[in-house]
Parts: C-alpha cells; sequence; structure tokens
C-alpha cells in the first residue's frame, strides 16, 4: 500500500476546512460553494469518499459541465495514481459523457501507465473504456509498443490477451493465434526467464490442449531455450506440462534435458519427465515441493 | 532470525487506536472501521484483546450503522460494503453479532448485488470481484448467504478467472493476489472450489515467492508483507501451501518488524502501519508461528471465533 500524499498543510488549517465542510455535508446544501469546498477537501485528502460522494451529488444538482470535472481530475491524478476514489469517479464522469470520452480516456490512462507501466487502476479504467466506450483500434500496437519497452510488463501481456480474445475488431483467440505464437516465441528467446511470456503462450492454446501438443513452435522454442542452458526453469515446466498432455519427446528432447545435468545429479532416469523434475529441484530450490510434487504425479 | 516482537506489537496497536487527534489519524479517520478490524484482529491472534474495552468499541460501531442498514468507517461518513464487513468482522470478534439487527443488515448487502451477478461497493455502483467476497463473507457471517441468488455471484467471480489461474477484479483484468484472495475466499464460502483450477492457481502463487522468502503480488513487482496474507490464504484455501518455503516467508516478515517501537511494515526498514502490522501477524499465524491463534484463511478471523458463528447456526437450526 503506498503512503497517502499530502499538501504539506497545517493540521489546524485542515481541521477547520474538514469542519465547513461537515457543515454543509450535514446540511446537504448543493451549492457552488459546496462544490468548492469539495474540490479543497480533496486537494487535501483524496482519500475520504465521503467528500467524493457528496460532490457527485453535487454535480447532479448544478448540472455541471462534466468535461470541466475531467480537467479537475487530470489535476489531482498523477500525484494519486493508486487511489481507488479518484479512478471510481473520473468512472462515473466517464460514463456519464458517452463515447465522447474514450479518446480522453485512453489518452488519460495511456499517460499514467507511462509512469506506471503495472498501474492496476489505470488498466482496469482501460480495460473499461474499451468495453463501454470503444477505441479498440491502435490496442494491439500499444501493447507492442509497451512490449517493447519492457518484455517483463505482465499488465501488457494481460492486455494484449484481453485485446485478441475480446476485440470486436480481431477475430478471437482461435484466429489471432498463429501470429501471437510467433510474436510470443520472439519474446521468449529474447527473454527466456519471462514467466509473462510463457504463461502467455499457454494461454493462446486455452482450451485446445490437442493444438497445444502438436505446435512445433512451442516444441522448437522449448528445445532451443533448453539448448541454451541458461534460464531454462520455464522451458523445463513447458516440457514438463506438454509430457504430461502426451506430447511425444525425440531424442533430441532427450539429449537437451541430459546436458542440463551436474554431475551431483547422479540419480538418472529413464523416464524424461522424471528427470526434467530433478533438475528443477535443484535450480528452483525454494519451490522444491511443488517440483516435487510434479514427480509424483508421473505415471511410476 | 528474530522473534516475534509480540508485546511491542500490542502496545503499538494500542497507541494507534488511541492517537486519534494526529495528523495521519485525521487524515485516515474516514477508514477507522478498518483500522478497527485490522488492529483488533491483530490483537486477538496475539491473544490480548481483553486489553480493549469491548462496550466502547461495540457502542462506535453501532454509531456508524446508517439508515440504510450499511456501516460507514467512522461517524459522519457514508455507508459502504467495505466498511459492513468490517463492522460485522469487529462485532463477531467480541461475540457480540446479536447487538445487530441482522435483516437490515442484509437488506443492505442483498439490495447491492447485481443483475449479472457481481457486487456494488456502495449506491455509486463501482463493481469489483472483492465485493463479492466482502458481501458473501458478511452474509455467511450472518447466516444469510440464501437471501442472495449464490449462483448468479458465484459465475460472476468465475468470470473473472485468467488463462494463468489466477482471477481480476472484473473479466478480463489482470490476475493479482488481492483480487485472488478474494475470488477464492467467495468460492471457499460458498462451497464452489470446484471452479479454480488449483493446480495452475497454485504454481502461479508460488511463483510469487521471490529470493528473499517474501511474496509479491503480480510478476516482476516487489515482495511485500501484505502479500503474505493473500497469497496465502489462498494457497491454504486450494490446499497448496506447502508450495512454498515457510522459513523463508517467516523471516521475511520478522525481518519487517521494527523491534523498537512495535509494528511491521511492507518491506524491511519502511515505517510500519496497523494495515502491515496486522497482515504480519496473520501471516505469521498461517506458518503456525509458535503461540499465535491460528486465524481461518476464509473468514479472516481467528478460527474460535469462526467455530463461536458455526456452533450458532448449529443452535438456531
Ligand atoms: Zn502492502
Amino acid at each position: 500500500m503506498v503512503p497517502i500524499r499530502l499538501w504539506r498543510l497545517p493540521k489546524q488549517d485542515f481541521s477547520e476546512l474538514m469542519g465547513y465542510f461537515r457543515a454543509v455535508y450535514r446540511a446537504d446544501e448543493r451549492s457552488p460553494r459546496s462544490l468548492h469546498l469539495t474540490a479543497e477537501a480533496i486537494a487535501m485528502n483524496p482519500g475520504n469518499y465521503t467528500v467524493w460522494h457528496f460532490r457527485r451529488l453535487i454535480l447532479e444538482a448544478l448540472n455541471v459541465d462534466l468535461h470541466d470535472e475531467l480537467n479537475f481530475l487530470d489535476n489531482i491524478a498523477e500525484s494519486n495514481t493508486k487511489n481507488y476514489q479518484i479512478w471510481h469517479h473520473r468512472r462515473w464522469v466517464a460514463q456519464k459523457l458517452g463515447t465522447d470520452a474514450a479518446n480522453k480516456e485512453l489518452e488519460f490512462t495511456r499517460k499514467i501507465i507511462s509512469l506506471d507501466s503495472k498501474n492496476y487502476h489505470a488498466w482496469s479504467h482501460r480495460q473499461w473504456v474499451l468495453q463501454a466506450l470503444g477505441g479498440w483500434e491502435d490496442e494491439l500496437d500499444y501493447c507492442h509498443e509497451l512490449l517493447k519497452e519492457d518484455v517483463f510488463n505482465n499488465s501488457a501481456w494481460n492486455q494484449r490477451y484481453f485485446v485478441i480474445t475480446r476485440s470486436p475488431l480481431l477475430g478471437g483467440l482461435k484466429s489471432m493465434r498463429e501470429s501471437e505464437v510467433n510474436y510470443t516465441v520472439e519474446a521468449i528467446l529474447a527473454h527466456p526467464e519471462n514467466e509473462s511470456s510463457w504463461r502467455y503462450l499457454r494461454g493462446l492454446y486455452a482450451g485446445d490442449t490437442q493444438s497445444w501438443i502438436i505446435a512445433p513452435q512451442v516444441s522448437s522454442v522449448c528445445l532451443k531455450v533448453l539448448g541454451s542452458r541458461i534460464n531454462f526453469v520455464f522451458a523445463l515446466s513447458t516440457l514438463l506440462d506438454l509430457l504430461s498432455h502426451g506430447f511425444p519427446s525425440t531424442q533430441a528432447f532427450r539429449d537437451a534435458v541430459d546436458a542440463l545435468r551436474v554431475p551431483d545429479d547422479n540419480q538418472t532416469d529413464s523416464n524424461l519427465a522424471k528427470t526434467a523434475c530433478l533438475i528443477l529441484e535443484r535450480v528452483d530450490p525454494i519451490r522444491v515441493n511443488y517440483w516435487l510434487w510434479q514427480k509424483s504425479k508421473l505415471p511410476q | 532470525m528474530g522473534e516475534l516482537a509480540t508485546e511491542k506489537h500490542v502496545q503499538y496497536i494500542l497507541s494507534v487506536e488511541k492517537k486519534k487527534d494526529d495528523f495521519q489519524s485525521v487524515v485516515m479517520e474516514h477508514l477507522r472501521m478498518n483500522g478497527a478490524y485490522w488492529g483488533l484482529t491483530a490483537l486477538d491472534i496475539l491473544g490480548k484483546l481483553d486489553t480493549v474495552d469491548a462496550d466502547e468499541v461495540v457502542s462506535w460501531v453501532m454509531s456508524c450503522q446508517h439508515e440504510s442498514g450499511g456501516f460507514s468507517g467512522n461517524v459522519g461518513h457514508d455507508p459502504h460494503i467495505l466498511y459492513t464487513l468490517s463492522a460485522v468482522q469487529v462485532l463477531a470478534l467480541f461475540d457480540k453479532l446479536d447487538v445487530l439487527d441482522v435483516d437490515k443488515v442484509t437488506n443492505y448487502v442483498v439490495g447491492l448485488q447485481n443483475e449479472d451477478g457481481s457486487f456494488s461497493g456502495d449506491i455509486w455502483g463501482e463493481v469489483d470481484s472483492r465485493f463479492s467476497y466482502i458481501a458473501i463473507l458478511c452474509l455467511s457471517l450472518l447466516h444469510q448467504l440464501d437471501k442472495i441468488n449464490v449462483e448468479k455471484a458465484v459465475n460472476f467471480v468465475v468470470s473473472c478467472k485468467n488463462m494463468d489461474g489466477g482471477f481480476g477484479c472484473t473479466p478480463g483484468g489482470e490476475s493479482h493476489s488481492g483480487q485472488i484472495f478474494c475470488c477464492v475466499g467467495a468460492l471457499a464460502l460458498t462451497g464452489s472450489l470446484h471452479h479454480v483450477d488449483k493446480d495452475l492457481l497454485g504454481w502461479w502463487l508460488c511463483e510469487r515467492q521471490v529470493k528473499s522468502g517474501g511474496l509479491n503480488g503480480r510478476p516482476e513487482k516487489l515482495p511485500d508483507v501484505c502479500y503474505s496474507w493473500w497469497v496465502l490464504s489462498s494457497l491454504i484455501m486450494i490446499d497448496r501451501v506447502h508450495w512454498i518455503s515457510k522459513e523463508k516467508l517467516i523471516k521475511f516478515i520478522l525481518d519487517c518488524q521494527d523491534t523498537e517501537n512495535g509494528g511491521i511494515s511492507d518491506r524491511p526498514d519502511d515505517a510500519v502501519d496497523v494495515y502491515h502490522t496486522y497482515f504480519g501477524i496473520a501471516g505469521l499465524s498461517l506458518l503456525e508461528y509458535p503461540s499465535l491463534k491460528p486465524i481461518d484463511p476464509a473468514y479472516a478471523l481467528p478460527v474460535d471465533v469462526v467455530n463461536r458463528i458455526r456452533l450458532g447456526k448449529r443452535h438456531a437450526i
């Protein structure tokens, strides 16, 4: 959790202001004066949800131009990017403005994401904007842009999956699969230690295990990474997954896995999956029990 | 490895409760109900709940209830489901659920369920799978789960499941340990854990343990004590907790203590707060650290409190 950012204001002034706020709130005075007071109170403590609630009531009563409200939010958002209230308020305003707001909201989240590429609120807001207001056209490119910057960005991978499975402009997972597999394989080869890209690859075959085990790109990326003999944990666990689903291994895989053994691994096993588990137990000791479990469920 | 500075933490929590007037407290006053739940549950786990005046707490909690049946984070604020659950949990800690007008609270929560089965946090309509868990837990504690459409509620939670086995805040939202805890908890409380791909999720969760022994909330993020709770409780609910290194996690949490003034921080050497103090202690309880009361991973309350409530149900029938 992040510490709350505050204006450096003497406690006295803050208490006084909150005193005024409580007075208009209790009197339910939905006036320009009250609106102004909520702005001041929010500036000092944007976490106070009651102030936001009251502000919405006032905005509705006074029929304020909500474009101004978005500008107001822009000004306080950057220093409060993890505040639930601000994001929720923003969604409330954007919803009222409708498709008009789509571009501004995509632009805005892009700005926040450029400051904090894994900001959960910003991503959540962006997904809502796409689904409720539209603007899917450039989204896949946007994901690519972010992954080019940081291929370990799990939020960007997630968004990519969101786009290929949900964009009305693309044909869905199956029709995107081939190009996405190629894209992902490239990302994996650049950084085989990247959990996100491996999970994305597996996700491209969600609900279609048959295609997963026969896909030549999948087995070949495993083999390439295993052959490099560094950062191979995810490649080896993927091979394990393939084997558990009936992937027919070849001598090339056997050789690649054998080459990963160290002299200490005196336990050799004719079973490839079992050897893979033995290696994973050694190279990923913090999760040794997980790999032991993987080994235990292999057919004896 | 150091030990848990129990006495210091008790003093720290009590001091936070008393400090109503300093600047930080004034700014946090709107979520005091959450703070009360964190602090008091931590005290209970440490076996020191009797150091607080129960009547005083209960009357303050009740003064936060609104006509709608919901509770606010403090006197003079608006009701929200977040604080309604904390209020019910605090009353449960003190075995004072009988002061509640159960129908009234139930109606408030039931009224927040949407057509698609999801729950809003309050009248303003923000939807999040966290609120599904909160609503389901709140009604479970009151033995009123049958008052909502459970099937639809479960379907919404399941719709937040991702291809990596985790769950997000809404359908398509990125998997996040906090959201996973809420979704797995909601499914556990409704007897729907068969919707979870336990092996896949278990692996994702145990990948959250980093070299220092701490747990992070998502890939490539820093470890944080509060994730000890979110990840651990999820792993326990799906029966995969032995997949992480408990010893290393215990050491990480203990390293986050302020052994001079009490309290636990998110990471070693950061400033302590009551939120991370609670999650650190609750995490240690899940890890079966000596002399701590066991806590229930789905109810987020001490096991004896949960048993008391379950027993109460049997009597009611
Ligand atoms: Zn934290």
